[in-house]
């Protein structure tokens, strides 16, 4: 073997061990960080605590209206950011190659938007929804507020789904002379589905990670939410306080983060399942035959 | 039948085809042929106005389909493209079952009643040769099907239209040789009934199915018809020296 080969070769195996180095300090910070919490939390964990009020500051009882505040808050923010974002992805994915300065502007006001610090869209939303439009601190008030903050991510994922949609479909569409209303609904979303809910569920765990933007719209209140212009605490929020303000919260802290997770990995999971049934036919169809 | 008359493409400021005139009579199958990037597929979008698809494309000069200018104003360019089916290069059935890639386009334009949704559906898988290969699958994705399949399905979703005209755009180059001279089949079945433009690259695919054909070719940076004529004519004594090359396989 020549000397200009064994180097070759040393170089190759030395950035193989980088790579997998690298790869499995990513998963080892990960698995130390779930562990964790998980260890720490679930031994704590049972029904009573997913269920029962909240006690002493959070000392005892359980999180049953921290959970209710916080699907109610998730649930304005879907009900508001899914229907917003599709539309302006459809509208900006429809501009293929001419790219208007009104589409870079709306493209430009995204990135933007994805770039403000969580805190900034809290005062933002205290100042605006619930001062200005009187909605006070309210699950209303927080939902709207993590709708302003996916909003960006949600465009921005659709709109790359709707992109890679493969352009044969639209031409032979054209061809055939249906309407653009119909290579939308018929043929380009029902094959964006998988990639555009992968953009929700990221959407979905920053909205349920969110703790800064909450506290000044969401408020802190522990009692179970009477209807959407009660105040309520998100999960986020709760562990915040525990682990910051309580003193001797930290158990129930960690609690309530590995419930979060677990959360986090249910809806991961549900949503996965329900794309893959919804795109089922696409799927198979897409893959080829014969390599399932 | 179809003729355009001094039809150019501009794409933005480059012309891409320079004054074609071409008439098709009716039920005739017309072969354009010519080297790659001589402005045959430019051509066949601007019959049925895909080139509105293709930003800075502009298109003048005049198309005529059963007498009627299809770049007038008025013309409604959903309306033309139904009379005109057009087959791509890569088949390019949609994701979903065989029975919905048929029927979605119907479907848009009218037709709601089953019985005449399933008749049509078998008529045309028949038409093309597949009914006896899927008529008990036809819920299966079309994307199962094999390539050649795909391209016969294609057609078939252009022939439930009931077009006047198809277009075609090298559609065997992307498949195998046996379902390549499948298709070639059904096309040379298709004369008499429909009028047929079909660019292919393949000369000996041209002289067995057309009755006419046209020789496309780069010149001063664009496209244009240098000879056109019966297929007889174009192989066997063309007038055009750089076409006798071409057809002889010594140029191209």
């Amino acid at each position: 073997m020549t000397d200009a080969r064994i180097r070759q070769r040393i170089r190759d195996a030395s950035a193989t061990v980088l790579m997998w180095t690298t790869a499995t300090l990513i998963v080892c910070v990960l698995t130390c960080i779930l562990s964790d919490i998980l260890v720490r939390g679930l031994s704590q964990l049972s029904w009573t605590f997913l269920t029962a009020e909240l006690q002493d500051a959070g000392r005892s009882g359980g999180i049953g209206s921290i959970i209710v505040s916080t699907g109610l808050l998730l649930m304005v923010t879907l009900v508001v950011a899914v229907p917003l974002s599709l539309a302006t992805a459809v509208a900006l994915a429809e501009q293929t190659r001419t790219r208007s300065r009104f589409t870079r502007m709306v493209q430009h006001s995204l990135d933007a938007l994805a770039a403000v610090p969580s805190i900034v869209f809290g005062l933002f939303g205290n100042a605006f929804f619930c001062v200005l439009l009187g909605m006070g601190y309210s699950i209303l008030s927080g939902g709207l507020t993590l709708a302003c903050m996916v909003l960006p991510i949600l465009v921005r994922t659709t709109e790359q789904a709707l992109r890679a949609v493969p352009i044969e479909y639209r031409h032979a569409a054209a061809a055939l002379g249906l309407s653009r209303a119909t290579i939308l609904r018929q043929i380009e979303l029902p094959v964006a589905a998988p990639a555009i809910a992968a953009g929700l569920i990221l959407g979905l765990g920053r909205a349920m990670a969110e703790t800064a933007a909450l506290i000044f719209t969401s408020g802190y209140v522990t009692r179970m939410p009477a209807s959407l212009l009660d105040s309520g605490r998100a999960m986020s929020v709760h562990i915040y306080d525990l682990a910051m303000n309580v003193p001797g919260g930290n158990a129930r802290a960690y609690t309530t983060a590995a419930v979060l997770i677990v959360l986090l990995v249910m809806i991961n999971a549900v949503t996965t399942l329900l794309t893959r049934r919804m795109a089922g036919r696409i799927r198979d169809a897409v893959v080829p035959e014969g390599s399932r | 039948m179809i003729s355009t008359k001094e039809l150019c493409v501009h794409y933005g400021t480059a012309l891409a085809l320079r004054n074609a005139s071409i008439t098709v009579p009716t039920g005739e199958i017309l072969a354009i042929v010519g080297p790659s990037g001589c402005g045959k597929s430019t051509f066949l979008a601007a019959l049925n106005r895909m080139t509105d698809l293709i930003p800075g494309a502009r298109v003048s000069g005049r198309v005529q389909v059963g007498g009627q200018d299809i770049h007038h104003v008025t013309q409604d360019a959903s309306q033309l493209r139904r009379r005109m089916g057009m087959i791509f290069q890569k088949p390019n059935p949609f994701p979903m079952s065989i029975r919905r890639n048929i029927q979605l386009a119907l479907r848009e334009h009218g037709e709601r009643r089953r019985n005449e949704l399933e008749a049509i559906t078998e008529r045309v898988l028949t038409d093309v040769g597949l009914w006896d290969e899927v008529h008990d699958r036809l819920e299966m994705s079309a994307l199962q099907l094999s390539g050649g399949q795909q391209q016969r399905l294609c057609i078939a979703r252009a022939l439930a239209l009931q077009p006047q005209l198809l277009l075609m755009d090298e559609p065997c180059s992307a498949l195998d040789p046996l379902s390549a001279a499948r298709v070639e089949s059904l096309i040379a079945g298709l004369r008499g009934r429909y009028t047929v433009v079909i660019v292919t690259h393949n000369l000996a695919q041209a002289r067995r199915l057309a009755d006419r054909v046209a020789v496309f070719w780069l010149r001063d940076g664009a496209g244009e018809i240098i000879e056109q004529g019966s297929t007889e004519h174009i192989f066997e004594s063309p007038h055009h020296a750089i076409v006798a090359e071409y057809v002889a396989g010594a140029r191209g």
